[in-house]
Order: structure tokens, then C-alpha cells, then sequence
């Protein structure tokens, strides 16, 4: 287990390396020329050249890659180019905001996503099996964005209960900022539960007709410990979706924003390729890649623990 | 006395491709500290009986008909938790496939608990001890320790044995044990032999065993029931069964008939007769034999022959029935 | 559950050579047209093509602007009504349709044969050029669709040929996945290693014995795919980072249909059910398939 984990450490560590040159020659390749932009429209060659001089943009490229690895492992990821502050800064303080409303959302998908996904493969052929598959499918069908313009129709202007935007922080007004992130939180919730309750249905069923819970039968136990020993062998299956959703959590997250006007980390990204302001949307990618690999890392690790094969051998299968 | 009595069972399997008619018509009776062996090729239904008698068959596309009695009560009559009742503590099972009979997630400490504690009301500990005990019984060195042991650490000797372990813990009237030993090396089986003995002789546990090998039969069973296309074809003494195996399909299988004995692993199987098995998609009045058959006539195809004596407690379906090559 | 079909099953590719017969072809054909939703899945995708091949043709012009019925609710005139230009709901649904078959297609497309020669390639030689590639994979599999995408519109602007690349290229990786897996497992069975004996040319053993036994693996991830990149093609444009007006997109739709939810509620309603549908109706042929290529867990 260790010996795994270690690997798995060492292999997203090169991945991150090799994902931070793609991303900082995908920074180079961003149409216009830094220095220009910093130095304003009108600026002469000699500032330019000076400019150049001083960013060390006239310098090979992999010198250049790693000074700004260098600086962004120590927290400097540069300054936005519209009021000069800090790009860091300016994350720290979105990042929250998107991970409460994933967390929320998460949250929500796990509950509904799981409940449903037991409840339809233990009661399978019946009218809730139907009912649940259908929500899975009609879920799975519908792309978010359009699930929050329907929830914006129906909860914000035709009943009035529930804000459409008007984002508040949870520091000012706890409840305000619940209220605000009920409906989006939801509706990223619920993409996430379709996926979870189908592979969950479907694991689950595999698990239910396995020889080991033909032995727990043949011990006279409940049907409910039946399911329990099934249910047990499907947690893989469960934590392999999750970490697999993430990335469409993320892309979830970045519409949902835009649609509810949460400033949290998506709409800052797409408000950075609006607005051409390369160092947030250079820093922004380069801190979701981070933490897409890191959680996906911690995602096999539970899962390696979830597995008493791997738990106990210390190999990879 | 007896303590199991089968009659008429008759199972089918609804698939998608049709109707499959896996267990026709099934009789047969088990006394107290009797050893059953039912033999017959891959397929003609003999681990769908095995099933079918604790129960154990739960998919709404199974229709199982028939009864099944313990200690003459009727089982079908039971409703899903009374049937627990029985299950592990009365009647219990060993499969054929040790490598994925018990939960990869739990220790077997935890899995063999599991079924003492269903049916005996005793503390964590006892259950503990007893467990231990039971390991020993079975054969499994420095059983403490191999408590917490997940089955992937062990071979599939030692998860067959574990398995028997589970089965037996509440020392139940009737054993089945479907091919326990099929899938393990040969050395393994004697041992394993040696368990069904053992329990057999200081508890009186009756026992089923489902087995392809003769040699097994000879050394272990009572009774032997060949199983023909979902049928028994006949149902004697493990002697007359040697000495007077009187279907022709038995002759096969014991290579009276011209045909290749078939050696595996220095086991003495079934061996080959030519010809095929029918599928089990239908169940026509005929002898499902006789196209295999050297001793078929007319009649064969016409109906079906029932289950008759030809000699004290050997009972024979076939209209030619006797030792001869011809009839 | 018994370990029978299964067994058989890979017994009869084994002894029919290579691939599955057409017998075999004709037995899935029958039990997916047993299924009713994989049928109702069939429909949906065999309407969805027609719309957005046909769809175009015979509706009036998607970008005809026309100042004197600005947003109008359904009516005779216009079916599903016009937006806030005036312009016909159901002309633009359809031509809709068209961008969304186009990305779908073709980004499944492309994302298909790469990844399946690449996967085919480094599942049957292993060795260090496996190694290599699959952290190339890694790398890729670093970026969560929707950054890259977004990246990619960054660097190379807007457009429906981007979306097309973006979906495409973030598609591969798991088209590789699924292609060296069957090819690593393919491989080390009786007849590959029969036709390997018999000095088969390693091209020959890919193209005739691994790609046509993976073949229903392929089916399926492709019907998987389809339907989300034409969700990604609609989100993109959604988001301004794909399709650009005027040119109809039910992403685009939407979000000129956002600044009059109140007051048009049904600009909202039907690129989202055209959506809707298009995607249920591939994922549903999607399990169909599955189902009726691989029924062993339906015993
Ligand atoms: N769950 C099931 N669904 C459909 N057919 C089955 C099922 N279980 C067994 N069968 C079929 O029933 C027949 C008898 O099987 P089985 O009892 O396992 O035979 P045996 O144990 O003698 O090899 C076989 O043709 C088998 O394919
Ligand atoms: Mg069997």
C-alpha cells in the first residue's frame, strides 16, 4: 500500500511537471505579445526591449519556465493585467467560492445519487427501479446549464423563492449565501447523482449476483446483509466514478457560474479569456490542473484503501 | 429415517433466448448420516438441484415446482424468513467455486462469525472461539491467526476448506456439497474427503455430493443418483452401481460402452460418450437418451420411461434396462 | 449465475476465427430490437440525423430577420415562435441540429481513429513506447475538459472547427483506454496467438484479429461519446467560447433565451428539449447496445 501510494505520489508529481510546460507554452501561444500588453498600445521599441529586458522575456524559454515555476512555487503566479493585483490573490479569494458550491454539490449528488442507485438495483424490475433508472437517464440526458435556466424560470421568477444571482459571501450573511447557493449547488448535484445512481445500479446489481452473496444467503442472513456484502464491493466502484466526474464537475462548476453570477473560480476564467488578461487565466489553469491531479491522487489512494487486495499486498493488482 | 425428501422438483430458468428446462423431474430421498452422490455430466442439472433445495435459486425468472420436505416438513411452504431459519443452520452448502465463494472484502474470521452468529445467540467472543475451533475442524493450521486473514491470501484449498468451515458451524442435518473439490488440485481432495467423513460419522450430518469423479463415489458414498438431461436415470447402492449399473448411460459413464476413459490429473473421470448432450430447451415424452443410445428402439422416442425397481432399492428409467451390452 | 456463457461465448469467436459471425450479428440485432427503450433510442437518434440533414433544407432561412414579430410565442406561422431578432425557433433548432451532428460526429470521429490506432499500437507492443505514451495520457488526462477547451478557444479563438478539435482531442484518451485494453486482452487469445504462430504480420494480426474483436467496445464508447460532445459543443457555445452568431447553435439559443426568461420562456424551452432528447436518444441506443452485445449480466 505504501509502495503504491508512493508511485502513484511520484507519477502525479511528472505529470504536473510535464501538464506545467504544456500549460506555460499554451501561455506563450496566446495571440498578442506580453510585452505590448504591458507596455500599453503605443509604447516605443526601446520600452518594450526594456520591458523584455525586465521580465526576462528575451531570454531562452526554458529559462523563462522556470523562473515562472520557480515564482509559482512560491506563490507568485504575476499580476492581472487590468489593476495590477496579484493573480494569487486574486485566486485565493475565488477559490472558496467554487469549492463550496462543489462540495455542496457533491453533497447532494453522493445522497441522491447513491440512495437511488441501492434502492433501484435492490428493488430491481420494480415501479421504483423504473422511476429511479428514468430520473438516471433524464439526468444524464440534460446538460446543466439548461437545467439552471429551468430552475432560474420556475424558483426565481414564476414562485420568487429562490434568488437567481446575487451572490453573498458566507462570512456576511450565512443564510443569504445558502439561499444563493441552493439552486445552483442542485443543479451541478444533480449531473453528478444521474452518473453516480447508474454505475452504483449498475455495480451494485453485478455485486448482488456474485457467488459470495449466494454463500451469504446460503448462511440464512437478511436480504438487507445480502445487500450490505454486495454493497461493500461497489464503494470502489463509487469512489472510481467520483474521481472520474471531476472533471466534469469542474466544466459544471465554470457554467453554473456563469449562469447563477457567482464569482467563484470558473467565471473568473471566463471572464480572463474575455477580458485577454493572460497572467489570471495562466494562473488560473495552471491551479485547477493542480488540484484536478492532487484530488485524483487522493481519489486512488481511497480506493486502494477501499481494496483489501491492494490495502494488505502493497502492489497494484 | 429419513431426512430429506425430494419430490418432483422440477426447475426452469426463463432466459432471454427461451425457456431453459434445467431440472425436469427430480426424486429422491436422503436418511439420517447418509451419503448421497449425484453424478452426471456438466449441464444436466445437478448444481441447479443443489440450489433449488435450500432455496437458494432467488431471481424472479426461476419456476421451481415439486417439493421439497425436511424431516417432513414442506419447505416451499415457508415464507422467505423462516427459510432463513433453515438456511445455514439446517441445510447448508459448499460450491463448487472456492476462488469466489466468499466476500473478497471481509476477513474469514468475520465471514464465519457471521453465520454462528445468525443462528446462535452467542457473544462476540464465543463466536470468535467457536470459529477457531471450526478451523481446526477443517484442517487449517494456526487457525487463530488465520482469523483475520482476507481469502485472497489464501489458496483455494484453504477457501474450500474455510467455506466447509461456514457450512458446518451449526452443525446442520443436511450437507450439500456441489463439486467441492472440482476445481482444487487432487492432493487437496482426499483431505477434504476425510472433513464429510468425519462429520458424518460423530454428528450424523446427511450429506449430498455432487461430484463427477467415481473414485469418489466408491470411496465415500452411500447411495449414488445418476442425473441424465435434468432427470435421474437411476438411483441404486454405490455397489450396483459398479456391479450392476443397469441404464446404458451409466454403462457409459463407466466405460462399459466403447468410448474413451477419460484421465485428468490422475483422477479417474467420466468418460466420453459419443453423441451430444440435448440442450435443455426443451422437454419432450422421450427417452432424451436414446439418440446416444445403442440399445434405443422404437419405443424410446415414443414416451418416456418412468423410474421403476429392477432389484431391491435400485430404481432404472430406460425400457432395456440390465447389465448386458444387449438387452 | 454460472461462469457458462461467458466461457462459451469466447469459445465460439475462438472457433469462428476472428470475429463475430454474422449469425452472432443478426442474434445482438434481435435482442436489441426486444428492448423498447433501446428502440425509442434508435428512433430519437434516426429523427435527430433526418432534422439536421434534412431539417435545413426544407425550413426557411435560420437567419432571416424579420423586425415585425419579435419574440412571438408559438403560432401557426411559427411553430415553436421566433426570438428576440425575429428570426424562426424551429428553422434555427434545426440548423441547430446540423452544428450539433457535425461536432458529435466528427469530433467522436476523429477522437475515434486516433485513439483506437494508438491504443491498438501501444496495448500490442507494450515495451517503453507504452510507458511513454501512456504518460502522455496522464498529461492529458491533467486537464479537465472544459479548461482545456477553454484554453484552446483562448489560443486559437472561437469557432465551430476549434469546438471540433477541443472535443475531439480531449476525447482520445479514453478511446486509447479502451483500445489497449481489448488489444492486451485480445492478444493473449488462442487464435491471435494461433495467427502470431503462423507468422501473421503484425499489422495484419491488429487490423483482421484485434480491431474487429474490440469492434463492439468501439460501438459502444462511441455511442457514449457522441452524445457528450454535443452537450460539450453546446456548452462551449453557451459559454460564448464556441459556435459564433449568427450562426445557430442550441448552446447559442440559450444563451440569448437567458436575457428573456421572463418574458419568453419557450426560447428557453426547446433548444433545451432538442438537447434533451438528442441525448437520451443516444444514451438509451447507447445501453441498448451494451446490453444486447454483452448480456451476460442480464442473466
Ligand atoms: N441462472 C440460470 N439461468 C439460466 N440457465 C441456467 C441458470 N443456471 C443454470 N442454467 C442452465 O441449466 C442447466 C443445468 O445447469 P447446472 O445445474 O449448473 O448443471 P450442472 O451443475 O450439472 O453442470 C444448464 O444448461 C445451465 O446452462
Ligand atoms: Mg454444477
Amino acid at each position: 500500500m505504501t509502495r503504491f501510494i508512493l508511485q502513484r505520489v511520484i507519477t502525479s508529481v511528472i505529470t504536473l511537471f510535464l501538464a506545467s510546460i504544456v500549460v506555460f507554452i499554451g501561455a506563450r501561444m496566446l495571440p498578442g505579445d506580453p510585452a505590448q500588453v504591458l507596455a500599453g498600445e503605443s509604447a516605443d521599441p526601446a520600452l518594450l526591449e526594456a520591458i523584455r529586458e525586465q521580465f526576462g522575456l528575451n531570454q531562452p524559454i526554458w529559462v523563462q519556465y522556470f523562473t515562472y515555476i520557480g515564482q509559482a512555487l512560491t506563490g507568485n503566479l504575476g499580476v492581472s493585467t487590468r489593476d495590477n493585483i496579484p493573480v494569487a490573490e486574486i485566486l485565493l479569494q475565488r477559490l472558496p467560492i467554487t469549492l463550496e458550491l462543489a462540495g455542496l454539490a457533491i453533497l447532494i449528488g453522493l445522497v441522491i445519487g447513491i440512495t437511488a442507485g441501492v434502492v433501484s438495483a435492490v428493488k430491481r424490475g420494480t415501479f421504483v427501479d423504473y422511476v429511479a433508472t428514468g430520473f438516471g437517464l433524464v439526468g444524464l440526458s440534460v446538460p446543466s446549464f439548461w437545467l439552471g435556466l429551468l430552475a432560474i424560470l420556475l424558483f426565481a421568477i414564476t414562485w420568487q423563492v429562490l434568488p437567481a444571482s446575487g451572490f453573498v459571501g458566507f462570512a456576511e450573511d450565512p443564510i443569504g449565501n445558502l439561499r444563493g447557493m441552493i439552486l445552483p449547488a442542485t443543479v451541478l448535484g444533480i449531473g453528478l447523482s444521474a452518473v453516480l445512481m447508474r454505475q452504483t445500479r449498475a455495480a451494485l446489481l453485478g455485486q448482488l449476483s456474485a457467488d459470495y452473496v449466494r454463500t451469504a444467503r446460503s448462511k440464512g442472513v437478511t436480504r438487507g446483509r445480502e445487500v450490505s456484502h454486495a454493497l461493500r464491493n461497489s464503494l470502489t466502484t463509487v469512489v472510481t466514478v467520483l474521481g472520474l466526474q471531476l472533471g466534469a464537475l469542474i466544466g459544471g462548476a465554470i457554467v453554473t457560474e456563469q449562469i447563477f453570477v457567482i464569482p467563484g473560480f470558473g467565471k473568473l476564467i471566463i471572464d480572463a479569456v474575455a477580458a485577454r488578461n493572460y497572467p489570471i487565466l495562466q494562473g488560473a489553469v495552471l491551479v485547477a490542473v493542480t488540484g484536478y491531479v492532487l484530488v485524483n491522487l487522493l481519489v486512488d489512494v481511497a480506493y486502494a484503501y477501499l481494496n483489501p487486495r491492494m490495502r494488505l499486498s502493497g502492489g497494484s493488482e | 429415517m429419513r431426512v430429506l425428501d425430494v419430490s418432483h422438483l422440477r426447475v426452469e430458468f426463463g432466459t432471454e433466448d427461451g425457456r431453459i428446462f434445467a431440472v425436469k423431474d427430480v426424486s429422491f430421498t436422503l436418511g439420517r448420516g447418509e451419503i448421497l452422490a449425484l453424478v452426471g455430466e456438466s449441464g444436466c442439472g445437478k448444481s441447479t438441484v443443489a440450489m433449488s433445495i435450500p432455496r437458494l435459486l432467488g431471481d424472479s425468472n426461476v419456476t421451481i415446482g415439486g417439493s421439497v420436505r425436511l424431516n417432513g416438513a414442506d419447505l416451499s411452504s415457508l415464507n422467505e424468513k423462516e427459510m432463513q431459519a433453515v438456511r445455514g443452520k439446517d441445510i447448508s452448502v459448499v460450491f463448487q467455486e472456492p476462488m469466489t465463494s466468499l466476500n473478497p472484502a471481509y476477513t474469514i474470521g468475520n465471514q464465519i462469525a457471521e453465520v454462528i452468529r445468525q443462528h446462535q445467540k452467542l457473544s462476540r467472543q464465543a463466536a470468535k472461539a467457536r470459529a477457531i475451533e471450526l478451523l481446526e475442524l477443517v484442517g487449517i493450521p494456526d487457525a487463530a491467526r488465520r482469523l483475520g486473514a482476507f481469502p485472497h491470501e489464501l489458496s483455494g484449498g484453504m477457501r474450500q476448506r474455510v467455506m466447509i468451515a461456514i457450512a458446518v458451524a451449526c452443525d446442520p442435518q443436511v450437507l450439500i456439497a456441489d463439486e467441492p473439490t472440482t476445481a482444487l488440485d487432487v492432493t487437496i481432495q482426499a483431505g477434504i474427503l476425510d472433513i464429510f467423513r468425519r462429520l458424518r460419522d460423530t454428528l450424523g450430518t446427511s450429506i449430498i455430493l455432487i461430484t463427477h469423479d467415481l473414485g469418489v463415489v466408491a470411496d465415500i458414498a452411500d447411495r449414488v443418483a445418476i442425473m441424465y438431461a435434468g432427470r435421474i436415470v437411476e438411483l441404486c447402492s454405490a455397489q450396483d452401481v459398479f456391479s450392476l449399473p443397469s441404464h446404458p448411460y451409466t454403462r457409459g459413464l463407466l466405460g462399459a460402452l466403447p468410448a474413451r476413459a477419460v484421465m485428468q490429473g490422475g483422477r479417474r473421470r467420466l468418460t466420453d460418450i459419443p453423441g451430444f448432450v440435448p440442450p435443455p430447451t426443451t422437454d419432450p415424452d422421450e427417452c432424451q437418451f436414446a439418440p446416444r443410445c445403442p440399445r434405443a428402439t422404437a419405443e424410446c422416442i415414443i414416451r418416456r420411461p418412468a423410474l421403476e425397481l429392477v432389484a431391491a432399492e435400485h430404481e432404472v428409467a430406460c425400457y432395456h434396462p440390465g447389465p448386458g451390452d444387449t438387452p | 449465475m454460472t461462469s457458462v456463457p461467458k466461457t462459451t461465448n469466447l469459445s465460439t469467436f475462438g472457433a469462428t476465427g476472428s470475429r463475430k459471425s454474422q449469425a452472432q450479428w443478426r442474434r445482438v440485432m434481435r435482442r436489441f430490437l426486444k428492448r423498447p427503450l433501446a428502440v425509442i433510442g434508435l428512433v430519437l437518434v434516426v429523427a435527430f440525423i433526418l432534422v439536421a440533414v434534412f431539417g435545413p433544407l426544407l425550413l426557411p432561412d435560420p437567419n432571416k430577420q424579420d423586425f415585425a414579430t419579435l419574440l412571438q410565442p408559438p403560432s401557426l406561422a411559427h411553430l415553436l415562435g421566433t426570438d428576440d431578432l425575429g428570426r424562426d425557433v424551429l428553422s434555427r433548432i434545426a440548423s441547430g441540429a446540423r452544428v450539433s451532428l457535425l461536432a458529435g460526429v466528427l469530433s467522436t470521429t476523429i477522437a475515434m481513429v486516433i485513439g483506437i490506432t494508438l491504443g491498438l499500437i501501444t496495448g500490442f507492443y507494450r515495451g517503453w513506447f507504452d510507458v511513454v505514451f501512456m504518460r502522455i495520457i496522464d498529461v492529458m488526462l491533467a486537464f479537465p475538459f472544459l479548461i482545456f477547451a477553454v484554453g484552446l478557444a483562448a489560443i486559437l479563438g472561437a469557432s465551430l472547427t476549434n469546438v471540433i478539435i477541443a472535443l475531439g482531442v480531449s476525447q482520445i484518451p479514453e478511446v486509447v483506454r479502451i483500445a489497449r485494453g481489448e488489444a492486451m486482452a485480445i492478444r493473449e487469445q488462442e487464435f491471435v496467438s494461433g495467427a502470431v504462430a503462423d507468422g501473421a504480420r503484425d499489422f495484419t494480426i491488429m487490423a483482421r484479429y484485434i480491431a474487429p474483436n474490440a469492434a463492439s467496445a468501439f460501438i459502444v464508447q462511441a455511442t457514449v461519446a457522441i452524445p457528450g460532445a454535443i452537450i460539450g459543443e453546446a456548452t462551449l457555445s453557451f459559454l460564448g467560447l464556441g459556435v459564433q452568431p449568427p450562426m445557430a447553435s442550441w448552446g447559442i439559443m440559450l444563451t440569448s433565451a437567458q436575457q428573456f426568461l421572463a418574458q419568453a420562456p419557450y426560447l428557453a424551452l426547446f433548444p433545451g428539449i432538442a438537447i434533451a432528447l438528442t441525448t437520451l436518444g443516444f444514451n438509451l441506443l447507447g445501453d441498448g447496445l451494451r446490453d444486447a452485445l454483452d448480456p451476460k449480466e442480464k442473466r
